[in-house]
């Protein structure tokens, strides 16, 4: 199965304000963003259980006119808080890189 | 039929543009030239503390350039969210910048300056009467953490920038404003629908980032008409493309369909993105839907504490293989020594282990468990003052140094410092303390105008 980076042309995550955060996955072409989607891994529980938030709280969005997938969390704390380890929220999309789809 | 050309300078105006990009682009033709200066992005310090984010040199530079070249084209420019977080410390620091431009260079033009410092007397008296709403997450907020926080700002829309453009004002340095608004604001005030200069707001607000590939920060200009609008880079070396454009519509947005401002929001759930020759991008189709109620964001921070911090390299595999056991153990005896030596309760402060090379990044969103042949570790410590924070530092430095593991007899040295002195004061920390909107009756209700011939 190959891993998602091989099908996209970018993968990011950024603050959505200091309280949320919301990931871009932009794929190559429409079959590249099918061939996810059908993967059955973008569901809002699996992207729950990997960001340890409630299911609830996970917004999933596909838009297949664009070919990309969009999610947004609630942040862990919001940014800069005493615990936070990124201010900005650039590297939380890192997990997904290599997930198999 | 209406048509207006915006130039944005930069995506953010203390990170700069090349001159070559902003002439171009004022030489194809231009209405206004924006900027936006500020952003929640860097953490609420700049907020809290009240200091602007520089170098204020290159935040001279860059307005020095913005003001010339409109000037010459005898068109407005408008800065959001002065200073970076739009305090009022950061405006007056932008506008003492702008009238040193004016004197230096015998400048002369009407400056207008927008506030959007909200005093704590009018929040909470906003929160009482029912004006405030929480966001979803959203900290808990009253009159008490009203109080306590260091400083508030409310987030303008368009209408504050169109009083001071109605009002003859060819330079607007506005407080904190919604990125977007800063673009939209003067092409809806010459009649281009609010759905087209919102969504060539959101486009412009970050300069060149909607781009195919970004090498530094440009300038980005558009057409906006009553149709849609076309966006093309005026540096030569750059391109759009649909799918740039259409990702950066995406950008810091939790919602990719409906993005949020003050009056309503802009649906872009029709939009379609086209080419339009080999740089530029048309787009149509975006709608707009006023809002029932006019609400503005409020962002505030609040003090926490004061930091300080010692950064040490671990690189033993004996060390290593127990580490988290390792730190705990170090904790308890840390707590110990802080108690005898400063009085101070583990309740009274904070030491975060930051373990890079291991979970440094996601914390318990790791879900990688291997740990590299080395680990950087940032021992991070919150305290009450500067003083304390310094002085728990080298009792956790020390005890870390020295802490035993069961394979070894006779004293260790675990910890490999880079540095000397070990600890470093980092200095106040902040947290955002608010993520709640305000409903307002007049738009341009809690942002205070002032006029000023230069």
């Amino acid at each position: 199965m190959p891993e998602l980076w091989t099908l996209t042309k970018l993968i990011r995550s950024k603050n959505a304000g200091p309280f949320e955060l919301t990931l871009d996955i932009m794929f190559k072409d429409r079959g590249s963003f099918q061939q996810a989607v059908k993967s059955g891994s973008f569901t809002r529980e699996n992207i729950a259980r990997q960001c340890h938030v409630p299911n609830d709280s996970v917004k999933l969005f596909f838009l297949e006119n664009i070919s990309a997938i969009k999610i947004s969390i609630p942040r862990r704390v919001p940014s800069g808080d005493a615990r936070d380890t990124d201010i900005y929220g650039g590297q939380f999309h890192s997990p997904l890189v290599r997930m198999e789809v | 039929m209406a048509k207006v050309r915006a130039v944005a300078a930069s995506g953010n105006l203390s990170t700069g543009f090349p001159e070559e990009s902003l002439v171009r682009a004022v030489a194809d033709g231009v209405d206004f030239i924006g900027c936006d200066a500020g952003t929640t992005d860097s953490g609420p310090d700049y907020l809290g503390s009240g200091k602007p984010r520089g170098p204020r040199e290159g935040v001279k530079r860059n307005l020095r350039l913005m003001l010339w070249h409109a000037m010459r084209a005898g068109v407005p420019v408008i800065v959001g969210s002065a200073g970076h977080a739009g305090g009022r410390p950061h405006l007056q620091w932008t506008l003492q910048i702008i009238r040193e431009l004016a004197s230096e260079n015998q400048w002369h033009f009407k400056l207008a300056s927008i506030d959007s410092e909200i005093e704590k007397s009018v929040l909470a008296k906003a929160l009482q009467d029912g004006c405030i709403t929480p966001l979803d997450p959203a900290p808990i907020l009253d009159e008490r953490s009203i109080f306590k926080a260091e400083r508030f700002v409310a987030m303008m829309g368009i209408e504050p920038i169109q009083r001071a453009l109605k009002a003859g004002a060819q330079v607007v340095i506005a407080g904190r404003c919604s990125d977007v608004a800063i673009y939209a604001a003067l092409p809806i005030l010459k009649g281009i629908p609010p759905a087209i200069a919102f969504h060539a707001g959101k486009i412009l607000e970050c300069g060149a980032a909607s781009v195919e590939q970004r090498k530094s920060p440009d300038s980005m200009a558009a057409e906006l008409d009553d149709d849609g609008f076309t966006v093309c880079p005026p540096n030569p070396a750059l391109r759009c493309t649909p799918q740039s454009v259409a990702a950066h519509t995406l950008y810091e947005n939790a919602d990719p369909l409906h993005l949020v401002e003050p009056g309503g929001a802009l649906d872009t759930t029709e939009t379609r993105y086209e080419a339009a020759g080999d740089r530029a991008v048309r787009v149509t189709g975006s709608r707009f839907f006023p809002a029932p109620r006019y609400t503005v964001r409020v962002e505030g921070a609040a003090l926490v504490g004061y930091r300080s911090i010692v950064v040490a390299g671990i690189r033993d595999p004996l060390v290593l293989r127990q580490l988290d056991c390792f730190l705990t153990s170090l904790r308890s005896v840390v707590e110990r020594k802080v108690f005898d030596n400063l009085r101070l309760q583990p309740g009274d402060y904070s030491i975060n282990f930051r373990v890079y090379g291991r979970n440094g990044t996601l914390a318990e969103l790791e879900p990688v468990g291997d740990i590299g042949h080395e680990v950087g570790l940032v021992i991070d410590v919150v305290a009450g003052s500067q003083e304390l924070a310094a002085d728990i530092c080298p009792i956790a430095s020390h005890t870390g140094l020295h802490h035993p593991i069961p394979e070894y007899n006779g004293l260790v040295s675990n910890f490999a410092y880079p540095f000397s002195p070990g600890g470093i004061n980092v200095g106040p920390v902040y947290q955002f303390c608010v993520n709640h909107v305000w409903e307002l009756e007049d738009p341009c209700g809690p942002f205070d105008m002032k006029l000023e011939e230069l």
